[in-house]
């Protein structure tokens, strides 16, 4: 089998980045960026994700098949995190007539 | 089929609709990322209910989210990410064959799943005895009563997301003591690994939901305070 062996050297390096990560999140929250706390939180927990994806799910070396099977089941994801959000946020915008 | 075009040994590890070894691992890895787009999915719901609420009621999720223990979270984040590099070490020492490897961190895996799940209880018993815990006699100082509903919502979907990330944990912690019991028996091979790996996909993938759990609960309203 042509499995992909990755080093011990290469997990410990995620990990590590994985731990600054993680701290980086906690000392940003503490800092007030406004609406960017959000932006700045998920978009390090959306860095986090990735890295465990990529290298301790091996998603790096998978076949085309499973990345693509994975990217459409995210896109099912943003479908209903989209149009719902799309929906309850835009719900003030115009008013509606009688109300 | 008369003439074939190679011999197709069944062996224990090689089942007989497949062709080869690697063509078996990758069905199996391919059914495994299916099963865990559906758990994204279900937990992609949750996600959304609680950012359409905390939407709905700012003020008061940011005062309610602000009564966890943001050091006790990180720390048990840490926790969940060494059981994360402990359970692909084993996964890369089952690719390797090295049966006595795979049981050290399966085990070293289980014990830092229990350390996460033991800080978890902790946390609850705290809520339990602010009263924090969605009831009759739920209690959130400094709101008027009015406002004691929505902290209420605030921390059945707090409990309804670790709860249930928490039970991913158990089934997970399961999971691993069936491998250690079959490691033992030196069951996997660099040759035939399969289980291993698989449950491996499912212990990152619930490091991953807590790794969105932690920032969404404790840290993003915490500059408010």
């Amino acid at each position: 089998m042509s499995e992909h062996v990755d080093s011990v050297k290469t997990y410990v390096l995620v990990f590590l980045g994985l731990i600054f990560l993680t701290v980086a999140t906690t000392a940003v929250a503490f800092v007030n960026l406004g609406p960017f706390s959000v932006v700045a939180a998920l978009g390090i927990a959306c860095c986090k994700a990735l890295l465990v994806a990529l290298f301790f799910m091996h998603v790096r070396h998978s076949t085309k098949l499973t990345r693509l099977v994975l990217l459409g089941g995210l896109m099912w994801l943003a479908i209903l995190l989209l149009l719902t959000l799309g929906d309850v946020m835009s719900r003030g915008w115009v008013g509606v007539p009688g109300r | 089929m008369a003439s074939e075009s190679h011999v197709h040994e069944e062996t224990v590890a090689l089942r007989e609709q497949f062709d080869t070894e690697a063509q078996q691992k990758d069905a199996s890895t391919l059914g495994m990322w299916i099963f865990l787009i559906t758990e994204v999915m279900f937990f992609g719901g949750i996600f959304l209910a609680y950012t359409v609420y905390r939407r709905a009621y700012p003020e008061i999720f940011a005062v309610a989210s602000t009564t966890l223990n943001v050091y006790i979270g990180a720390a048990n984040t840490v926790v969940l990410l060494c059981s994360s590099l402990t359970m692909v070490l084993a996964v890369r020492a089952a690719q390797l064959g090295k049966s006595k490897a795979i049981v050290l961190f399966l085990i070293l895996t289980l014990i830092l799943g229990g350390v996460f799940l033991g800080v978890k209880a902790y946390e609850w018993n705290e809520k339990y005895v602010e009263h924090h815990i969605p009831g009759p006699a739920f209690h959130m100082e400094g709101l008027s009563p009015d406002l004691q509903g929505h902290a209420q919502l605030f921390f059945s979907l707090y409990f309804a997301m670790t709860g249930l990330h928490a039970l991913h944990m158990v089934i997970g912690a399961g999971l691993l003591s069936y491998l250690i019991m079959m490691a033992r028996k030196g069951r996997y091979t660099a040759e035939y690994n399969t289980p291993v790996d698989l449950i491996g996909l499912y212990w990152h993938f619930v490091d991953i939901i807590w790794i969105f759990l932690f920032p969404l609960l404790y840290l993003i309203d915490r500059h408010l305070k």
